[in-house]
């Protein structure tokens, strides 16, 4: 790849490394992928043809769409159903499904899809890997041609899926976050934030004599309105010169008369920060990026939802570099490459939060998500921005998506347990590790676990 | 819901009879409805059917997973249902040469449902009305015993595709007893093969003695040689009645199997339990033709409205709109299937075939290309034949029998292959094969085959004992789990399973080219047990 990686790559070997940690290094350092955006492609036809019917091919009607509000009145009914469940000795049966749709811009969707399975005995297929199931074609074409391409999505991206049916559920991103917030603090008994202190209390509104009025009101302005019957008097001709000015000869209209009145005010002041920290080196390939962002947007709609909105979130995203980028679809569509410094992204949020002077202001949060490999094995760098963060932020969330073939610890766990953060801060700092192939339920557990 | 407006219905009842003058037979009667969104999303987890039952998991946005384990049979919503009348649906803004369209397709659709022997157990009474009183007996058990009625429906449904569909088609289809009695029927094929279990010498003395019997005594034989029988086995009498009475013929289904010998649902305070299984297993024996027939249906109805349509003087200066409608629905995709194109083109290409006498030995034995294409036997049949056709296939044969070479290479048919290519991380389509028997077998991978599943007596004492019959395909594992935890539920007691499993999955080769042998993977038997709710697996 780059020639600074490369660099940074022969500092790290001469300071010595084990041959398997170099091994995977080396893994990164030669994928020479880029941080290229996913595109949706119009995907051709399912395998199975039992999903059409007349209604959609002949009578050209969209698929019938539950009204958002619909579903989520019922999850309500469904989740207690499912608890129920849980007590008469038989396991969970909704799961809440795909939460994500992204979108250009500020256009990402988010959609709460309670789904559940009847389980069957059924056929499964049976494949070899990396070839998918034949299905029909027609048209030109030599045997062995190849007839069209379609990217690689990490498999669980499933907005393709429901893509193109209607507009009609579709929902932007603040506002069904706010829902799944909701469903997630009532539902999945995440807690309530403790610090609800002077700090955090939000949408605070303070009345102020800031408004002026012409009339009546609380207290007279005095200058404003001598201005105003200056004025009109000039107006009137009743001050022939302005450097003698009789004032016993103006008119006094009470419209002259401005007042200041009490006025609501928005305080702004207590606002939430989140950042959200991608891992998106070449390690996080697969699941882990999955996981990690399916869980941001867990933890964005929460925090949405205890805020009441007044969010504002900032994405970083890093390999050995760390970048910011201005939305949630370019935050969750880039793809993984490059090598792995966790100490790049600390140290750009140190740099906002210093520069905009956010620390005064807001509650910071910080929620990273990598799969627990650093080039930096030790933490020499990424710690000294660590504890920088730690004495503004309000928390800051550590998920690691663990790969399967890790063995032991991850560098990050590593050097996090070493430093000690976690014990000496448990009210600022939480680490959550988890398999790479963690399901829904996991990965509330784990916000549960970053957050309260 | 709304009945469609009178003038609309008078386009209907136009369509009927030139339906009927084209040689289409249907019943007189039959409910058009408007639907609007709403209605939709009530009924289509229902299958468009407003008075089967309720369950809960209807209410759960299932579409998502629709068609991808094929786990609804038929389709979430047909626009026509099977039912007497037949009842079919409509959006409420179809301009008028559309309804004729439409209509067209859905008179092919019922003519389907009537005449398809497939659906023979289905024409003798009216769903709706059945499952309205299935519906209110549901709804009479959810009041006392509350939330259990759903347990049941859904262990149940858990195993609603191993119902006895041929079984119960069979039954129906059964010539009358000509030359052999019933008795005999049964001594020869149950009682002394599954009661007594003789050895086949013996089976082959019996048989001997049987036809002595019948030479030596004439008419009097067969009683003679039951004399002999009861004679030997005294039980021989009471057991065949007791078989005739059971009104039980054949082979149990899983379900039954369950209400029959179940301990649990036999107990006095489970015996509405067995109510709720049969009224699921019912519900799942009426739907099975449709999931079965999916593409003759659609493509008989297809090849039907393309047909009436052009015909129709009544939409004279639509046909440019038509065109761009029924090319929508009837054109082949480039990668995928589509049941009305694939049906449509080979309801056709079967007419055309049977018109030129090509489906015949005659032509078949011709090897000259030349002669084949110019083959005519002018025998002008092939309305007949594809009526036929439509009365006794169902897809499995439909496409077994008549897609062959020729029709491959006239709509110049491929396997689509789907690959991964690493360097350039994509997914690749490419043409896998032009061979008819390839895309046939393709065809027929992906036709609806739910796993044959069979009740294994011999281990009785160990409890339910299931045996899943290989072919080829392993059992979808992480649903395993749930549905053997509804089995244990309804038996009462330890549930065994036997499958294959695959050890190692084929690995992909590097290159391909026709005709290369799939690879192929290797197996190995392991048994599920399913005791008090755990999941245990154990390799043989």
């Amino acid at each position: 790849m780059n020639d600074a990686l490369q660099t940074y790559f022969d500092q790290l070997k001469q300071r010595g490394l084990s041959p398997e940690r170099e091994a995977l290094l080396r893994a990164e350092l030669a994928d020479n992928g880029h941080h290229k955006s996913r595109e949706l492609l119009a995907e051709p036809l399912p395998d199975g043809f039992h999903g059409l019917n007349d209604f959609c091919c002949l009578q050209e009607a969209s698929e019938p769409q539950a009204s958002y509000t619909t579903r989520i009145g019922s999850l309500e009914e469904l989740l207690e159903r499912d608890r129920r469940r849980e007590q008469d000795g038989f396991p969970r049966k909704i799961r809440v499904g795909r939460l994500i749709k992204p979108g250009r811009g500020d256009k990402a969707k988010i959609v709460v899809v309670p789904t559940t399975v009847e389980e069957k005995f059924i056929h499964d297929r049976i494949r070899p890997t990396g070839e998918e199931g034949a299905s029909g074609g027609s048209g030109d074409g030599e045997e062995g041609e190849v007839i069209g391409e379609q990217p690689v999505r990490p498999e669980g991206d499933q907005g393709g899926g429901g893509a193109g049916h209607g507009g009609g559920e579709s929902h932007e991103l603040e506002s069904s976050a706010y829902d799944i917030g909701k469903i997630l603090t009532e539902k999945f008994e995440l807690p309530n934030l403790k610090d609800k202190g002077k700090k955090s209390a939000l949408t605070r509104y303070t009345y102020e004599l800031t408004d002026k009025n012409r009339g009546f009101g609380q207290i007279l302005d005095k200058k404003a309105t001598l201005r105003r019957i200056l004025e009109t008097n000039i107006a009137l001709g009743n001050a022939p010169d302005l450097y003698d000015i009789d004032t016993t000869r103006f008119l006094i209209s009470p419209r002259d008369k401005v007042y200041r009145i009490l006025s609501r005010e928005l305080d702004y002041e207590s606002q939430a920060m989140i950042f959200f920290l991608r891992d998106y080196s070449g390690s996080m390939a697969g699941k882990a990026t999955e996981l990690v962002a399916s869980q941001h947007v867990l933890i964005y709609s929460w925090l949405t939802y205890q805020y009441e909105r007044q969010v504002e979130t900032r994405f970083i995203l890093h390999d050995d570099q760390a970048r910011e980028v201005p939305d949630f679809h370019t935050y969750y569509n880039l793809q993984v490459a490059g090598g792995t410094r966790v100490a790049a992204a600390y140290r750009l949020v140190n740099e906002i939060v210093e520069k905009e002077n956010l620390a005064r202001d807001y509650n910071i949060y910080v929620f990273h998500g990598t799969d627990g490999d650093d080039w930096d094995t030790d933490g020499s760098e990424a710690l000294p921005e660590l504890k920088k963060i730690l004495t503004y932020a309000s928390r800051v969330g550590i998920t690691i998506a663990e790969h399967p073939y890790n063995p032991g610890r991850t560098e990050v766990e590593k050097y996090l347990f070493a430093s000690g953060l976690l014990n000496e801060k448990p009210e600022i700092i939480r680490l959550d590790v988890m398999k790479d192939d963690a399901d829904e339920a996991r990965l509330i557990e784990g916000i549960r676990k970053l957050i309260s | 819901m709304q009945l469609i407006d009178q003038h609309t219905k008078q386009i209907m009842e136009g369509c009927k009879e030139r339906a009927r003058a084209a040689g289409l037979r249907f019943q007189d009667e039959s409910l058009e409805y408007i639907v609007t969104n709403r209605d939709l999303l009530e009924l289509s987890p229902k299958m468009m059917i407003p008075t089967l039952y309720d369950y809960w998991v209807n209410d759960v946005e299932v579409l998502k997973e629709k068609g991808k384990y094929e786990l609804y049979p038929g389709n979430p919503y047909e626009t026509v249902i099977n039912t007497r009348p037949a009842i079919s649906f409509y959006n409420d803004n179809n301009p008028d040469w559309l309804n004729v369209m439409i209509f067209y397709h859905v008179l092919a659709h019922i003519d389907f449902f009537q005449n398809n022997l497939y659906f023979r157990h289905t024409w003798d009474f009216d769903l709706a009305g059945e499952a309205l009183t299935d519906k209110r007996l549901i709804a009479r058990l959810r009041a006392e015993h509350g939330r259990w009625v759903d347990y049941v429906i859904e262990f149940a449904r858990g195993i609603d595709n191993q119902v006895g569909y041929f079984q119960e088609l069979s039954q129906l289809h059964r010539q009358p007893a000509d030359t052999m009695s019933r008795r005999l029927n049964y001594y020869f094929d149950v009682f002394i093969q599954s009661v007594k279990q003789v050895k086949i010498s013996d089976f082959i003395k019996e048989v001997d003695r049987f036809n002595e019997c019948m030479q030596n005594f004439g008419k009097l034989g067969e009683n003679t040689f039951f004399a002999e029988v009861t004679r030997k086995y005294p039980e021989f009498d009471a057991v065949f009645a007791k078989s005739q009475s059971s009104g039980q013929q054949g082979r149990l289904d899983l379900l039954q199997y369950l209400m029959e010998h179940s301990p649990f649902l036999n107990r006095d305070e489970n015996k509405w339990m067995k109510s709720v299984v049969e009224v699921v297993r019912k519900t799942s024996i009426y739907f099975q033709p449709q999931i079965r027939t999916k593409i003759m249906n659609e493509g008989w109805a297809s090849y039907w409205h393309e047909t009436l349509f052009l015909k129709d003087e009544r939409i004279r200066g639509h046909e440019v709109e038509f065109a761009r409608v029924h090319a929508g629905v009837t054109s082949m995709p480039r990668v995928g299937l589509n049941p009305y194109a694939l049906g449509m083109r080979l309801f056709q290409f079967i007419e055309e075939q049977a018109d030129k006498g090509k489906l015949t030995y005659d032509y078949q034995r011709i090897l000259d290309a030349e002669t084949r294409k110019r083959f005519d036997a002018g025998t002008a049949t092939g309305r007949d034949f594809i009526f036929s056709v439509r009365e006794n296939c169902a897809d499995f044969l439909f496409l077994t029998n008549y897609v062959d070479q020729e029709f491959v290479d006239r709509h110049r048919l491929f396997v689509a292959g789907k690959r991964l290519n690493k360097a350039k991380m994509t997914w690749e389509y490419y043409v896998k094969s032009r061979s008819a028997q390839q895309y046939r077998q393709m065809l027929l991978d992906t036709l609806y085959h739910p796993p044959c599943i069979t009740v294994d007596e011999t281990k009785k004492n160990e409890g339910l004992f299931l045996d899943h019959h290989h072919e080829g395909q392993p059992l979808v594992q992480e649903f395993i789990a749930n549905t053997m935890m509804g089995l244990e539920f309804l038996w009462g007691g330890p549930v065994k399973l036997r499958t294959n499993e695959v050890v190692t999955a084929p690995q992909l080769a590097e290159d391909v080219w026709a005709g290369m042998e799939e690879p192929e993977a290797t197996w190995h038997t392991v048994i599920y047990t399913m005791k008090d709710r755990q999941l245990t697996k154990t390799v043989l």
